[in-house]
């Protein structure tokens, strides 16, 4: 353990933590505003999350309220939208696709990158491989500064008279490059590229950040084999990032060429208003073609940090070692490879040549094997385990749940010729939503609940917790499952009404249901919310290891300081996931005991490396450790 | 000052959950009960909860999906639709099979081995052949998805025959144009986005291209039944896409870039009427990209009818050029004539002659 080295490695501990010092003596500004701390940086990242993810689930909220009850009264929303609500009390429908579009920008990219990769690469990359901090604190903080920066742009947008970013998350051009084409196209449009490009910079900054930490600040005995499933999600996640963030700051850049010097990049053959445009030669299958080679790989760099949170967690609390450890690393690579070779699954009935269309089919349907396998290690993990439901195990096996429901009807989508019918209709906003929306949340509210103590040390309420899985469980099955139905029937997305059509003048109840069950899965949001900042001050005090989990994170003090060991850094003997071992003690093995101390659990092969662990653990392997800082 | 009574209420039931939380919490403190809920019920409660879920929902999964099967599903009304529609319902006894399983295992598994006493967990880390199997099944059973998909696709987008009835459907903000290329060429006119205005040529037709004499537009898509019919579409301003649901039928309008799709229609709309018992039926087509403020409203009406009925329809339409004469002034000089006879503005003098022989 960590702390019983301190006397030993005075010396070496201060040679380390040398450049940190001044940190500790700071003032306010440096220490909770400007850190360089990761800690602190994943605690900005989560909260100014949430406040995205209130925002974001409001406004689908106020849209839904639209699409169940086409006939109410809005009036009383006046207060708040103005000039969009129309003197009929009705939601303007230019408002509505401002409505639809930013609760999907702000979903994709405010919440579920940021502050869920953003929260938990942060906080746990240095924390589960035994780092006092990032590889450049400096950049971390810049990361989140430009996340803050680019979050004040994209909220200021929401304020203009001539609305917010309005052509769908995908901002196809050539609505979004046209002011003439709606009125969102104009300045929010700007605002909206503008605050992309910087998050694309502090997502890029981040990135880089964890890849840098995970590959040369692992702590002694932390190979890779041995290294928790969510760091390895985090790993994948950072290098999908930064593969591919850079394209969407391409295409964005592009656009903005279109929209502001005259270049024909995305636009030809335009008449609009009354007025044949000049641009000519551009494709807008073109910008498609950039927007998804970010947008699909986006998919997965919001999934799999879900992923990596959840199989800790459900190992943790099935206290039983995560089944198939290398196959779900080898799924995540597959996964990660994969997604960026499926893009153009999203452009099936573009008008893209057909025979790309077969290709992507073929690689898409492929990347359901490994998903698959995910599941099936999942469903295995649980096979006899001991199972204990904290919040943060309730909300891991909801995100399985909603994996397999959502990836399910992805084999549907996936299929080009099923694709024509479904494409741009209910269907997919309930598979996406599900697979990709539902899980991920979930997997970062589970990412919350258990890593809670550590962040705060102290204790979220259990029972609070309960209550608000089971209303967002159910509340989330209610909003997307009947979705699928009137997918099938074929009602498009992003429609105002569709009382225009007989053949989609059904099902008025069914979306009344849907409406009214977002409305109780966003209050039941509160819960959590009341839980959260009620437990941050006046929670229970975090006991050392809550959850009798393996990994170090928790060999840490209850409220780790800045370089988060006191001492020399823990080093590490064994993989993650010994719990339940035959012959064992406890029922779980923390990754800092050497086998040399489990002589009664030890596997034959393990025997054979009790000879290295003497043998590394000379002083030598410190003052390595102190040159890598 | 019902909304303050509202709010005030609101306030109060929020005050009173509040304590309600605060006491249950001091009381369980000063109980000395532990937080650690394995030993009371809720482990127990959760456990159930799962399993009450899962039988719950899997009822009304299929209890909806059985009876109110007409409401969701949409007749087919096309050739390739049948096909399209025959592969998603394969694809969905595939899928229900492995979710309906998976979900009864993974719940069964989640309830059976919840925590208990002095119970402990298997260690199982890894099994080679489990994990072989359950990559190797889902590997077959997708490639025959997929392949039966391919060939569909293929045939779906392989090119239409030479005499395939060729319609053209426009998109712009936020209305639906159809041109057809007239009885007498059967061929469309030439048409260039810098020609079109705000006074009659919406189409931008080149009227220097002898073709475009007797082009001429429709606000409804009309369509023969059993026949190959080649859409050509695209789009005056931004993207829209042509969906005609009962087709099984979309495809993207885009600007600069026309695109198109072959079908053939299987049912007329009488047919379907009678078919439906609906006599007020009618086949739709709406837009499905995000098109601006009027999207949602982008309906054309469809009418299929039979071959013949077809053909009187077209015949008895009027060319664009005979609608708007104005623009005879763009037609070139030597070609003024034809055009006058093209577009049924004058009888065509050859005609005249040989009923004055016969």
């Amino acid at each position: 353990m960590a702390t019983t080295d301190i006397h030993a490695h005075q010396d070496v501990h201060h040679h380390d933590d040398h450049g940190e010092h001044e940190h500790h003596e700071t003032n306010f500004w440096r220490t909770y505003i400007f850190s360089e701390d990761h800690k602190v940086i994943a605690k900005q990242f989560l909260i100014t999350g949430i406040f995205w993810a209130l925002l974001g689930g409001t406004l689908s909220v106020i849209f839904r309220l639209q699409l169940g009850f086409p006939e109410m009264d809005l009036g009383w929303l006046k207060p708040v939208l103005g000039g969009w609500i129309t003197p009929e009390g009705k939601l303007d429908p230019e408002f509505y696709l401002a409505l639809v579009t930013m609760h999907g920008t702000i979903m994709v990219f405010f919440v579920l990158t940021a502050g869920l990769s953003g929260t938990f690469s942060n906080f746990l990359i240095p924390l589960q491989i035994g780092a006092r901090d990032m590889a450049s604190g400096f950049m971390n903080m810049l990361s989140y500064w430009f996340f803050f920066l680019s979050s004040v742009i994209m909220f200021t947008s929401l304020f203009l008279a001539t609305g917010p970013a309005s052509g769908g998350w995908t901002i196809y051009p050539p609505l979004s490059a046209l002011p003439q084409a709606m009125s969102g196209s104009g300045l929010g449009m700007t605002l909206w590229l503008v605050a992309m490009a910087l998050f694309i910079v502090s997502s890029l900054l981040g990135g880089i950040n964890y890849i840098t930490t995970v590959i040369n600040m692992r702590t002694r005995g932390m190979s890779f084999t041995r290294m928790p499933l969510t760091i390895w999600a985090f790993f994948f996640t950072a290098i999908i990032g930064v593969l591919s963030f850079p394209v969407l700051f391409a295409a964005a850049l592009l656009l903005i060429f279109d929209r502001s010097f005259g270049t024909s990049f995305y636009l030809s053959d335009i008449y609009i208003g009354g007025e044949a445009l000049a641009h000519d030669g551009g494709s807008p299958i073109l910008f498609q073609h950039l927007f998804w080679f970010l947008g699909h790989p986006e998919v997965y760099i919001v999934l799999l940090p879900a992923l990596g949170l959840s199989s800790e967690i459900i190992a943790t609390n099935a206290r039983k070692p995560i089944f198939g450890y290398k196959a779900m690393i080898g799924s995540m690579l597959f996964i990660a490879i994969l997604s960026f070779i499926v893009w153009a699954h999203h452009m099936f009935v573009t008008g893209m040549n057909p025979f790309l269309g077969s290709i992507f089919m073929l690689l898409t349907l492929i990347i359901a094997v490994p998903s698959a396998v995910k599941i099936f290690n999942y469903v295995t993990t649980l096979w006899k385990g001991n199972i204990r439901f904290t919040p943060a195990m309730l909300f891991s096996i909801g995100l399985v749940s909603f994996f397999l429901t959502g990836g399910i009807t992805g084999i549907f989508l996936g299929n080009s010729a099923i694709d024509i019918q479904l494409h741009d209709t209910y269907f997919v906003v309930a598979h996406f939503h599900l697979v990709m929306g539902s899980a991920s949340f979930f997997g970062m509210m589970a990412g919350v609940y258990h890593w809670f103590p550590k962040m705060f040390g102290r204790m979220m309420d259990n029972k609070l917790g309960y209550i608000h899985f089971w209303l967002t469980f159910v509340g989330v099955y209610l909003v997307f499952f009947p979705m699928h139905y009137i997918g099938i029937a074929g009602f498009p997305r992003r429609y105002y009404s569709w009382t225009n059509f007989e053949t989609f003048s059904g099902f008025t109840d069914l979306n009344m249901l849907v409406s009214v069950a977002a409305i109780v899965t966003l209050s039941a949001q509160f819960i959590f919310l009341f839980n959260f900042f009620y437990s941050i001050f006046r929670g229970r005090l975090a006991p050392a290891n809550p959850w009798q989990s393996n990994t170090l994170e928790w060999t840490t003090p209850r409220n780790p300081g800045h370089g988060n060991w006191v001492g020399e850094i823990p080093a590490v003997y064994r993989w993650p996931y010994d719990y339940s071992k035959p012959g064992a003690r406890e029922d779980y093995i923390p990754q800092t005991i050497p086998y040399s101390e489990t002589p009664e659990s030890n596997l034959p092969h393990e025997n054979e490396l009790i000879k290295l662990e003497s043998t590394s653990n000379g002083d030598g392997a410190i003052v390595v450790e102190g040159d890598k800082h | 000052m019902m909304s303050l009574i509202i709010f005030l209420g609101v306030v109060l039931i929020l005050a009173i959950v509040f304590m309600i939380f605060r006491v249950s919490k001091l009381v369980s403190i000063a109980k000395g009960k532990s937080d650690d809920d394995r030993k009371g019920n809720s482990n127990k409660i959760n456990a159930s909860l799962f399993l009450v879920f899962m039988i719950g929902s899997l009822v009304w999964f299929f209890w909806y999906s059985f009876a109110h099967f007409d409401d969701y599903t949409l007749p087919i009304a096309s050739e390739h639709g049948a096909i399209t529609d025959n592969l998603f319902w394969i694809t969905m006894g595939v899928t229900v099979v492995a979710f309906v399983i998976i979900s009864i295992v993974m719940f069964i598994f989640i309830y059976q081995y919840q925590y208990r006493e002095g119970q402990k967990a298997a260690y199982f880390p890894d099994s080679h052949v489990l994990e072989l199997a359950w990559t190797i099944i889902p590997a077959i059973v997708l490639a025959v998805l997929i392949f039966t998909g391919l060939r569909a696709w293929n045939d779906i987008t392989s090119p239409a025959s030479k005499d395939a009835e060729m319609i053209e459907v426009i998109g712009q903000q936020f209305a639906w144009t159809v041109r057809y290329p007239g009885v007498k060429d059967k061929e469309f006119g030439v048409v260039n986005y810098k020609l079109i205005d705000n006074f009659g040529n919406e189409f931008g037709l080149d009227l220097t291209d002898k073709n475009s004499f007797d082009d001429f537009k429709s606000l409804e898509l009309h369509l023969p039944v059993n026949k190959e019919i080649l859409l050509k579409i695209r789009a005056k301003d931004v993207l829209h896409s042509v969906f005609l649901p009962h087709f099984r039928l979309k495809m993207d309008a885009v600007p600069g870039m026309p695109t198109q799709f072959k079908f053939k229609a299987t049912k007329t709309t009488e047919q379907m009427r009678d078919e439906l018992g609906d006599p007020n039926f009618n086949y739709e087509m709406a837009c499905t990209e995000i098109c601006g403020r009027g999207h949602f409203s982008m309906k054309m009406s469809v009418i299929v009818d039979d071959q013949e009925t077809y053909e009187r329809w077209k015949a008895s339409q009027e060319a664009w050029l005979k609608q708007n004469p104005d623009y005879m002034k763009n037609v070139p000089v030597a070609l003024k004539e034809a055009a006058m006879i093209k577009a049924g503005m004058q009888k065509d003098p050859g005609s005249t002659v040989a009923e004055v022989i016969e």
